[in-house]
């Protein structure tokens, strides 16, 4: 039976429940009732929460923040999916009406080595923030605040930069990845900035910097599979792998000629 | 930054020594096509190109550098993608992951094992307990017409070589698309095209070289 505009559903999750990151973990089942197809997947969590409280349980933890697909925050991968698979879409956008009564759904944190599990569906996901620490930044004096069009910069490029800065940083990619390889995430962060005048400067520096960050914490490589672009909430392209790639090569060949180093610049020692 | 140790340098060496496989498959299977050209054909082939002594030397040591390198890559590069993702998902649901890029250590070195069974076979033709037919042609050339056709008459070689190639077609409609990707010169635009590109070729492949041990076991090519 499937839920109408009305109607309201009951669903069987399958969650996993962990108390802490070093602490064993298992599958739990809980029922989801009186659910409605406007409920997002986040407020039918809430209900469930809601009612384990009432029975003096302990409450499904899970990441969440704006609710509206916007910050990266909520994380979860259900059926198998980051997300849920519904195209471009966080699991805070995501619509019970998507699901039907009587479905069974499984609940999983994000699995990578570079994300350790926190507690039941939240993971650490700061091994993203040290790969931008690392080189997904733009280190020039900046001075005070630039005319909106003092460097002129094409429509193209400024889309093209726009379409990889639409990353939120939620991991999807990470989770998706067979081998827990952060390449989509990287990628769009490198491609954003060698697209811009500002960026290109360091762009071989910031290549060298992002590759050995993404070894040193612990993700893995690509293997081309495109499960990333996916699961993507976002949409972001695996042509910005591709850049990445690029952007790799071009700055291996200009230190093999000794027309720069990848050691100076945005590397700090 | 280092070609052999940085993520993706080594995959730059994986696809160019990949690339470097696929040139010689396709020069490769170029050549085996003369066997439809009857003894006369494949022989005179044959001779020809061992007329030619250093390009057969230089490309012997071209492709067993690239198929070492290609083979010690993969399997670092695999062991560490294993390590990176130590926990399976319990519903296995995949959006874009195929079944040819899911076994590529798999059809790899199933390839590797078929590699130097086929070296053994027909260039060092020497194989425990396989008898491999070798003698002259009516012209005096190296009968390597009469070495193939006795060779595919049998159930379990035709049979052995057909496998290696179907794993030779899974390899590769993985690994040609993903070689553009790997040095860097795909796009969005371009994506399709070369997905298309290696399911074309990896086919072309399978029928080319699978035709030739299907021909002779059920009589098509004979003596
Ligand atoms: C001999 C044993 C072999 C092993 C163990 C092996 C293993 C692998 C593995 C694990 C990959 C990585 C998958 C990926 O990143 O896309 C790969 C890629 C590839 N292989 Fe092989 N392979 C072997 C032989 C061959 C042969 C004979 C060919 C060609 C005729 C070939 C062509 C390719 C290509 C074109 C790629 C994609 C390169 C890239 O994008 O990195 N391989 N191989
Ligand atoms: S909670 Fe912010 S994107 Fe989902």
């Amino acid at each position: 039976m499937s839920a109408t505009e009305h109607g309201t559903m009951n669903l069987k999750l399958i969650v996993w429940r962990q108390s802490g990151p070093d602490k064993p973990g298992r599958f739990e089942t809980y029922d989801a009732k009186n659910i409605t197809p406007h409920h997002s997947f986040l407020e039918m969590l809430d209900v469930v929460n809601e009612d384990l409280i009432k029975a003096g349980k302990d409450p499904i933890a899970f990441d969440h923040d704006c609710r509206e697909g916007i910050c990266g925050a909520c994380s979860a991968v259900v059926n198998g999916v980051p997300h849920g698979g519904q195209e471009r879409t966080t699991l805070c956008q995501l619509h019970m009406r998507k699901f039907k009564d009587g479905d069974a759904i499984y609940l999983e944190p994000w699995r990578a080595r570079a994300f350790p599990i926190l507690r039941d569906l939240i993971v650490d996901r700061t091994a993203l923030d040290r790969l931008v620490q690392a080189a997904g930044f733009v280190s020039c004096h900046t001075g005070g605040v630039a005319d909106g069009n003092a460097i002129l910069i094409g429509k193209p490029e400024a889309d093209y930069a726009m379409d990889a800065a639409e990353c939120i940083g939620c991991g999807a990619c990470v989770a998706a990845c067979p081998n827990g390889a952060a390449m989509l995430f990287a990628g769009a962060k490198v491609a954003q900035l060698a697209e811009l005048p500002q960026g290109q400067v360091e762009a071989p520096q910031r290549v060298a910097a992002m590759v050995k960050a993404m070894s040193d914490n612990d993700f893995g490589n690509c293997t081309n599979h495109y499960e990333c672009e996916g699961a993507c909430p976002k949409g972001v392209k695996v042509k910005f792998i591709a850049r990445l790639n690029r952007e790799f090569t071009k700055a291996l060949f200009q230190e093999t000629l000794g027309t720069i180093s990848t050691n100076r610049g945005t590397s700090k020692e | 930054m280092r070609l052999l140790s940085d993520s993706i340098g080594r995959k730059v060496v994986m696809a160019i020594t990949g690339l470097l496989m696929v040139l010689f498959v396709v020069g490769h299977l170029l050549g085996n096509l003369s066997i439809f050209a009857g003894p006369n054909g494949i022989n005179a082939y044959a001779e020809k190109l061992h007329g030619l002594p250093q390009v057969v030397w230089a490309t012997r040591v071209v492709m067993l550098t690239a198929v070492a390198l290609h083979i010690v890559l993969s399997i670092r590069l695999t062991l560490e993608n294993r390590a990176a993702k130590p926990t399976a998902y319990a519903v296995d649901r995949r959006l874009r992951v195929t079944f040819a890029g899911k076994n590529m250590i798999w059809t790899g070195l199933l390839l590797g094992g078929f590699i130097a069974f086929h070296l053994l076979h027909f260039t060092v033709r020497s194989v425990p307990g396989l008898d491999i037919v070798q003698g002259l042609d009516g012209h005096g050339r190296f009968d390597v017409f009469s070495m193939v056709v006795a060779a595919f008459g049998h159930v379990v070689t035709a049979v052995v070589y057909v496998v290696a190639m179907a794993a030779l077609f899974l390899h590769l409609s993985h690994g040609i698309q993903s070689t553009f990707q790997s040095l860097g010169l795909n796009n969005a635009k371009t994506m399709p095209g070369f997905l298309k590109f290696g399911s074309v070729l990896s086919v072309i492949f399978l029928l080319g070289y699978g035709s030739i041990p299907v021909a002779i076991f059920f009589g098509l090519i004979a003596k």
